[in-house]
């Protein structure tokens, strides 16, 4: 009696990811290690996730005292703890249903951290107004994305949903949208402009769509991942005013917003600048938002708090997205207040800022020099093309992949990239992911790997990527 | 987007629970009285207040620590070391709290949890489960590899539910799932275009199953659907029917004669009260191979219900038995793009399964909030079972186990033609009212048709707030059969013995609209 042969047709069309391969390889050969198998290297440098504290970063001090509270109030008492530590947890607490993080909470979250994150927003955005009822505190990100989606793609409609996607695009949208049966439309970014996002190839994959499906969505990731780009004004301007022109509803990823530090970048929301363009377009365009806790320089990515805003949503739309926020109980209680933590850090003149603003320092430093580092030893490697990354948490070079490299890559049935990257696992322990993983124009290779990681973890990543790399293209050539 | 005709009709057709406007309207009176104390403090109003209560019981959210019940000092001193190590050096938690956070860290990436896990949860903890389940199952053995932890059992459902579900313009998929279910089951199938068949439960033997009502409800169910699974819950929800061995076979039986994949919600197992629990996985282990190595079966459980309580941290594990492989390679694939079982809410999963042992620096004080936990809601399920049979047309089946108890209301016409006028189940009505007059809330049962109206109560809450929240549903319950059978001089009989309607001649403010409980806000 067997499931598969009745299982979803969206189901079956969802595609594993790059990742499980390299995963059990990476399983096996952390195995041997313990096992004591002699290899080049000590350990697996594990940089394939957007996952700062698998990659060694340490938790901020402050977070994790308050939550440490929260979980067992008896340390509020103590004077173990700070004493902005103790006030903040105990007045999270109040907040809570029952005063405990074991209760459920409303729908869109602890009403008084729903009221924090709409100041935050405001203050964010130069004064816009940001009303709390169009907030959802979710369990991360993608999972708000989802709900979403889930309004937005029509299943029973004969002409399918699409959404617009581009390419490079981290794996978790796409494998949501071929989950729900939408049509993924990709629209590519310009890699040698640093991955810009240009209107008029939007324009040329809403053309590529007619007759192919019906488009609804323009999904957009700022600051982008894998890409490390940053929209400029105009080119966010230009985005809004197509979406208003071809009625689609835009679904701004912005969960990077923390991490800029490019010499002329600068992170503007969505809505901001859709306030500031004025009516119609402000009163009409409609937008939704997202930013988590799991990215920045918290980095609390198993904790799951992030948060949806929406913007310009008819009431009556607003109800069904009620009810499927509501088919899920609520958002982990720590996640949200993972999430207040991260929009009302400790403030200078209280007892906890010099610490947590030594240990923030530490971390954007050492995410800046390792971006400096990695693109210069990567553009200084053969066959290697790394554009500018003005913000998030990754790099994402270009690779070129020898034509014996990709013969051989076919032979053993795996795609050139993720080829590259189990021969870089296996010989150097490094764990990165390959560019197919999140789309990229046919004929070209990439990886990805976080660079936010300690420094010395970098240069010894760096250090063993050189070695391979020089190894294997000398191997395949 | 902004006609309505472009949100996707599966999510227009989703059918809601009323207990979310009425958990509205309780916030409100909740804010509201906030206000008048307020008032009454700052302008000195020395009148009495109009309402007769200072504050909402809530009887529904079936979450104990909401209700004010404590949660367990080891799973919070574990999982506020493994938040902050430096406790670990901290004399002042016990060596055994001490000991298994550091356990715990160091199976998470980074030392941390604040790393993303594998997306079916950590391997550790997936180990830990099997174990339990092998334990719990008297040796019947479960492998990690057939545990996935998800965010919740809800969640699992759902993924479940998705991979069964069946494409567009194919008879859809239909799922026998017991009339009254759980209050958001309903919706959860809608949301994915699965058909929900039911099958009664028998109220008057307990809320039992019986095997002629899920052949009877299968016949019915073909020619408009495919019907692929069988929901069962057990213990109960919300009757508090526990299972025996021979129903359950049954069960198995019926599930193997007809193809069916088994999903099991099993929640309420450490709550049962009197009768053994015994999980589905067991019996399926102990009939015949051709049951023991075919039947797919899938079981639920989670840290929000019964010993844990611990909702807030959003984790729980489905265990698959007999699944095929290549099912369980999209099993995977469906986890990685939800990764949301949270790393807090799964280490608490490995101190539910794997709790202090005798010898332990915490095991005394662990047994002791466990088995007080115990008595309170076994005290609570017999106190509100011996008072809501005491209540005129209320009539309420024991509970064998879960913390619910669910009984039938007789309502008078009145209220049902009042309901009838307002447009909202009369059971809504009736939990409205009980709201506002006396400020408590339990919740409306399914509907099942007829004269029958359900209300479901949770009764695992602190002792004194049930006795409270009972004596005012005695004061308003008798006060409203009262009400309804003397309408102000009219007698329910005129003189040639012929029945008259009972009217309610006082109309008491109600806030609830005309679309009464398809209202989400």
């Amino acid at each position: 009696m067997s499931v598969l042969q009745e299982m979803s047709p969206n189901v079956k069309q969802m595609r594993q990811l790059e990742y499980a391969v390299l995963a059990r390889q990476a399983i096996r050969i952390r195995e041997e290690l313990k096992q004591g198998v002699r290899k080049p290297y000590k350990e697996v440098i594990d940089v394939c996730w957007g996952d700062p504290h698998r990659a060694g970063i340490k938790p901020l001090s402050f977070v994790r005292q308050v939550l440490a509270a929260c979980l067992y109030p008896q340390l509020v008492n103590s004077d173990k703890l700070p004493v902005d530590v103790r006030q903040r947890a105990q007045r999270l607490l109040q907040e809570c249903c029952g005063g405990s993080v074991g209760a459920y909470t409303n729908t869109r979250g602890i009403p008084k951290i729903v009221h924090r994150v709409s100041e935050f927003i405001t203050r964010r955005d130069g004064g816009a107004p940001s009303p709390p009822e169009n907030i959802y505190i979710s369990p991360g990100s993608q999972w708000a994305l989802t709900n979403m989606l889930k309004i937005l793609v029509n299943s029973k409609a004969s002409t399918r949903t699409g959404v617009l996607t581009p390419v490079p695009c981290h794996s978790t949208t796409t494998l949501s949208l071929e989950g729900l049966g939408a049509v993924i439309v990709p629209y590519y970014l310009s890699e040698r402009q640093g991955w810009e996002l240009q209107v008029e190839e939007l324009q040329r994959a809403l053309e590529s769509a007619k007759g192919v499906c019906n488009p609804v969505a323009l999904y957009v990731i700022n600051p982008g991942n894998p890409s490390g780009h940053v929209q400029s004004r105009k080119s966010m301007q230009e985005v809004i005013r197509l979406v208003s022109e071809k009625r689609l509803f835009l679904l701004a990823d912005e969960v990077y917003q923390e991490c800029v530090y490019g010499e002329n970048s600068e992170f503007v929301s969505y809505k901001r600048v859709l306030a500031e363009m004025g009516p119609p377009l402000s009163d009409t365009v409609e937008l939704a938002s997202f930013h988590s806790a799991s990215k920045g320089y918290m980095g609390e990515c198993g904790l799951r708090g992030g948060y949806v805003e929406l913007v310009n949503l008819d009431p009556a739309v607003m109800k069904y997205i009620y009810t499927i926020f509501s088919m899920d109980t609520c958002a982990p209680v720590l996640g949200q207040m993972a999430l207040d933590l991260m929009m009302n850090p400790p403030q200078p003149g209280d007892p906890s800022y010099p610490l947590y603003d030594v240990e923030k320092q530490h971390i954007r430093t050492a995410l800046v020099h390792n971006v400096k580092t990695a693109r210069a030893v990567l553009n200084s490697l053969p066959g290697f093309c790394c554009q500018p990354v003005e913000a998030g948490i990754f790099v994402f070079p270009r690779l070129h992949i020898p034509p014996k490299a990709i013969q051989k890559a076919k032979e053993v049935g795996m795609k050139p990239d993720t080829f590259y990257c189990s021969r870089l696992l296996e010989e150097a322990g490094v764990l990165v992911s390959p560019g197919c993983e999140y789309g990229q124009k046919e004929g070209t290779f990439h990886i990805r790997f976080c660079i936010m990681t300690p420094q010395d973890i970098m240069e010894e990543l760096l250090k063993r990527l050189t070695s391979f790399h020089t190894q294997f293209m000398e191997d395949f050539s | 987007m902004s006609s309505l005709q472009q949100v996707n009709p599966r999510v227009r057709g989703m059918r809601t629970s009323p207990h979310a406007a009425l958990q509205s309207l309780a916030a409100r009176i909740t804010q509201e009285i906030t206000q008048e104390i307020t008032q009454e403090i700052t302008q000195e109003i020395t009148q009495g207040a109009q309402r007769s209560f200072k504050e909402v019981i809530d009887l529904t959210s079936g979450d104990p620590q909401r209700a004010g019940m404590k949660s367990i000092s080891f799973v919070r001193q574990v999982l506020a070391a493994c938040l902050c190590p430096h406790l670990l050096k901290d004399t002042s938690l016990p060596l055994d709290v001490r000991l298994r956070a550091q356990s715990l860290l160091d199976s998470c990436d980074g030392g941390s949890v604040g790393a993303y896990t594998p997306s079916a949860g950590l391997a550790r903890v997936r180990q830990s489960i099997a174990e339990f389940l092998t334990r719990r199952d008297a040796g019947a053995p479960s492998y990690s590899r057939d545990v996935y932890i998800s965010a919740g059992s809800q969640v699992a459902l759902m993924l479940l539910v998705k991979l069964l579900a069946s494409g567009e313009g194919e008879t859809p998929t239909g799922v026998l799932t017991p009339v009254p279910s759980p209050h958001t089951l309903p919706g959860l199938l809608d949301e994915e275009g699965v058909t929900l068949v039911p099958y009664r439960l028998t109220e008057e033997r307990g809320w039992a199953l019986e095997l002629s009502e899920l052949h009877r409800a299968l016949k019915a169910s073909r020619g408009h659907c495919n019907p692929r699974a069988i929901y069962v819950s057990n213990p109960g929800i919300p009757t508090g029917h526990v299972q025996d061995r021979k129903s359950i076979e049954e069960v198995i039986r019926f599930a193997a004669a007809e193809r069916l994949v088994l999903l099991v919600d099993e929640v309420y197992q450490d709550s049962v009260f009197g009768s053994e629990f015994v999980s589905y996985k067991r019996v399926l282990f102990q009939m015949d191979k051709v049951y023991s190595e075919s039947v797919e079966l899938v079981s639920f459980h989670s840290l929000s219900s019964g010993r844990m309580g611990e909702g807030g941290l959003r984790a729980g594990f489905m265990e698959a038995v007999n699944m095929d492989p290549e099912v369980t390679r999209y099993v995977h694939v469906m986890l990685c793009f939800d990764i949301s079982a949270p790393v807090t809410g799964q280490l608490a999963l490995d101190l539910m399964v794997d709790p202090p042992k005798p010898g332990d620096a915490s095991y005394d004080t662990y047994t002791q909030e466990i088995l007080s936990a115990r008595a309170t809601l076994s005290h609570n399920a017999q106190r509100a079972w011996q008072i809501l049979n005491g209540l005129p047309g209320m009539s309420c089946q024991p509970a064998m186990g879960g913390v619910y108890l669910y009984p039938s209301v007789r309502l008078p016409a009145g209220i049902l033609e009042q309901a009838e006028m307002l447009g909202v189940e009369p059971d809504v009505l009736y939990c409205q009212r009980f709201l506002q007059e006396e400020g408590v809330l339990v919740g409306a049962g399914l509907h099942h048709g007829g004269d029958t109206h359900h209300l479901r109560l949770c009764v695992l809450v602190p002792p004194d707030s049930l006795e409270e929240a009972l004596t005012r549903l005695s004061s308003f319950h008798l006060r409203l059969v009262d009400r309804f059978s003397q309408c102000n001089g009219v007698k329910d009989k005129d003189e040639h013995g012929r029945s008259v309607r009972l009217v309610e001649t006082t109309f008491e403010g109600s806030t609830v609209s005309a679309q009464g409980h398809n209202r989400n806000e």
